[in-house]
């Protein structure tokens, strides 16, 4: 069996994964609503789905800021140190 | 009958040899030593062992406790895969650097007292240069001084210490620090420098990536995890540590964000994980401590899988950024999944060993009621999926084909790679087995229903945050600086000064002197002769002695890696006669 190959099946139905991904998603966010919840910390342990929700929004606010601070203060061309 | 042996013996001692030895035979020794190293490890029974009286001094080469025997387990699976993943590599050099190195570790380990600690501290860093000047690039080589110089600077602050903490107590014994003073803080800094600790990481992410393809393998693996090790040993619930770490663990992320070499984002994110684990330093309660040692077992695994993952891309492709690779999946499908079961589990996903580490560490927050420290480890958490299991492997594997054609690297590699990720399974789907190594009783159960879900609906709900950004996470044809500017650029802008404002000014107050004392002449001479024989003097020996030093430092510095290694042979001899007498 050619791993290579097979890979390169799956790389081309995306749209069946990318439709198998939009279920789990939805699923987790579903079971998180009657799940038991022995020993919470903090009040969002209370909240179904706030992992989800914080999850997404620590994604998109890392990729922001992050690229922010790189444009605005720390990039430099590559050559930079070569002087 | 000996009741204790040193690994290192195998590892330091055994590795002169490496060079005398020639194809089969020479591999052969070079599986030999670590796995010699790993099977004293596995037979190890606690107590004190290697007691030593030097000079008044009381040395102990093998304090072995359940805290030193989990860290001498991994580090020595480390070099035994680390040798395995570099066995195709004919430079001999490189094989002795990585085993003084791996051997130092081990040292440094089961050291129990400040003065052997500190001997093998050095003799890590000057084992581990080689690693990265084996790749004999003009960047490597420059890295490499720059790495030496830094870790020069951490030896002489952690000395310093060390002969304060002497004088002050009277004992060189190695236990948790208790009154912080002068001697706390010194000892302190040396250590967070190998942790790299922002600011004083930049070595790590400007050196690493410069290293060899097999060398870099093994730098992950030791320097900051033996920093991990002296933290937990000497400075257990020292509060600044968790917000140092917390800050550590995103300091990473975002520099990753804006790497585009492929293992000075690894590098960066060698930063953020070491920063979980000195923010469990911090917190300092038994789970905590657990947890940062569970989490550099783990750590130390799949960090080294993924720097041979983007090692055997590199290797093969002679590629290293994101904006030049793509596509590989279809030519290394085994590089690609062994790489991807290291992504997961850095990321932590469920039955994957970071796993069963990492929430140990973020549930002790929880426990402690440290609400910020818990969101920001958390966000961190998103960070390294979205980078190490996503970005990297997105535009490397996948993504916009680069019209590389290769293979998968050679067998010793993908074997190399193999044994890591089977551990990185094993122990993820089997915590039990990491957990009966660690320091205190475990009393932790990752695998509830809540904490499966829970963490599945953070790593997948950033993934959907990550390909909806898609255009916006590639790499970038850009460097990002970082505190090495400092020293790197730093140091012109001094001489800059010096050339431009400190220079003009004395001659303008050579010449001012006439006129400022014309009514006293005499004093004005009197100021003349001061400045040119005792001011200029006093700059003019320095720059001369400078200059002798320099002089005979070039001299030295033959660039013959022959002469080089020659010294490291003959500073072992020393060492090791040091070590008998």
């Amino acid at each position: 069996m050619d791993l290579g190959k097979l890979l390169a099946r799956l790389v081309a139905n995306t749209k069946t994964l990318k439709r198998a991904a939009w279920a789990i998603l939805a699923l987790l966010v579903v079971i998180d609503f009657f799940l038991p919840r022995h020993h919470p910390h903090f009040f969002w342990d209370m909240i179904p789905g706030f992992s989800a929700v914080f999850g997404f929004i620590a994604c998109v606010l890392i990729i922001v800021v992050s690229k922010a601070f790189g444009h605005y203060w720390v990039a430099r061309s590559e050559d930079y140190y070569d002087d | 009958m000996i009741d204790w042996l040193h690994p290192s013996v195998f590892l330091i001692l055994g590795a002169p040899f490496i060079p005398l030895l020639r194809g089969r035979a020479q591999r052969a020794w070079v599986l030999l030593l670590p796995a010699l190293a790993l099977a004293t490890v596995i037979m190890m029974a606690p107590g004190i062992y290697g007691r030593l009286e030097v000079l008044g001094l009381e040395l102990v080469f093998g304090r072995v406790d359940k805290l030193s025997l989990a860290f001498a387990w991994v580090f020595s699976i480390a070099a035994l895969i680390g040798a395995i993943y570099a066995l195709h590599i004919e430079d001999s050099t490189q094989h002795v650097a990585a085993f003084v190195y791996a051997g130092s570790a081990l040292g440094v380990t089961f050291a129990g007292d400040l003065f052997t600690l500190f001997i093998f501290w050095e003799l890590m860093a000057i084992a581990s240069v080689w690693l990265i000047w084996s790749r004999r690039t003009a960047a490597s080589i420059a890295a490499g001084f720059r790495y030496v110089l830094v870790h020069t600077a951490g030896g002489v602050v952690l000395l310093a210490g060390i002969m304060v903490f002497y004088t002050s107590t009277g004992s060189i014994a190695f236990e948790a620090m208790d009154e912080p003073g002068l001697a706390f803080y010194l000892i302190l800094v040396g250590f967070l420098l190998n942790a790299a600790v922002p600011p004083l990481h930049a070595w790590l992410t400007d050196a690493y990536p410069e290293a060899t393809v097999t060398g870099a393998v093994f730098l992950s693996a030791f320097t900051t995890k033996t920093a991990v090790y002296v933290l937990i040993r000497g400075y257990p619930g020292t509060e600044m540590l968790i917000w140092l770490g917390t800050i550590m663990a995103l300091y990473g992320v975002v520099y990753a964000v804006l790497a585009n070499d492929i293992r000075r984002l690894l590098a960066y994110h060698i930063v953020s994980q070491v920063g979980y684990m000195v923010a469990g330093v911090g917190i300092g309660t038994a789970m905590a401590l657990n947890g940062a040692v569970a989490h550099a077992f783990t750590h130390i695994l799949y960090k080294g899988l993924l720097f041979m993952g983007a090692g055997a891309v590199i290797h093969m492709t002679s590629r290293s950024k994101l904006t030049e690779l793509g596509g590989l999946y279809r030519w290394m499908p085994l590089t690609f999944i062994l790489y991807m079961i290291g992504g997961f589990s850095i990321s932590a996903f469920p039955l994957f060993s970071g796993f069963v580490s990492k929430s140990m560490v973020v549930s002790a927050a929880g426990e402690e009621h440290l609400a910020w420290i818990w969101l920001l480890l958390t966000m961190a958490s998103a960070g390294t999926f979205l980078h190490t299991g996503l970005k990297l492997p997105y535009f490397t594997f996948l993504g916009r084909d680069s019209g590389v054609r290769t293979t998968d690297p050679p067998r010793n590699m993908l074997v190399a790679m193999g044994i890591a990720a089977f551990l990185c399974i094993f122990i993820g789907v089997y915590p039990a087995w990491l957990y009966a190594m660690l320091p205190a009783a475990v009393d932790y159960e990752p695998y509830t229903a809540t904490h499966v879900v829970w963490a599945l609906q953070i790593l997948l709900f950033t993934g959907v945050g990550f390909f909806m950004l898609l255009k916006m996470v590639g790499g970038e044809k850009k460097i990002s600086l970082d505190t090495d500017w400092f020293y790197r650029k730093g140091a012109r802008l001094v001489m800059a000064f010096v050339n431009r404002v400190v220079v003009p000014v004395e001659g303008g107050m050579i010449r001012a002197y006439p006129h400022v004392f014309r009514a006293n002449l005499k004093l004005a001479e009197r100021g003349l002769w001061l400045d040119k024989n005792v001011i200029d003097g006093a700059v003019n020996g320095v720059a001369a002695t400078v200059q002798r030093w320099a002089y005979a430092l070039r001299k030295v510095q033959t660039g013959q890696l022959q002469h080089y290694a020659l010294l490291m042979a003959g500073s072992l001899l020393v060492l090791s006669l040091y070590w008998w007498l």
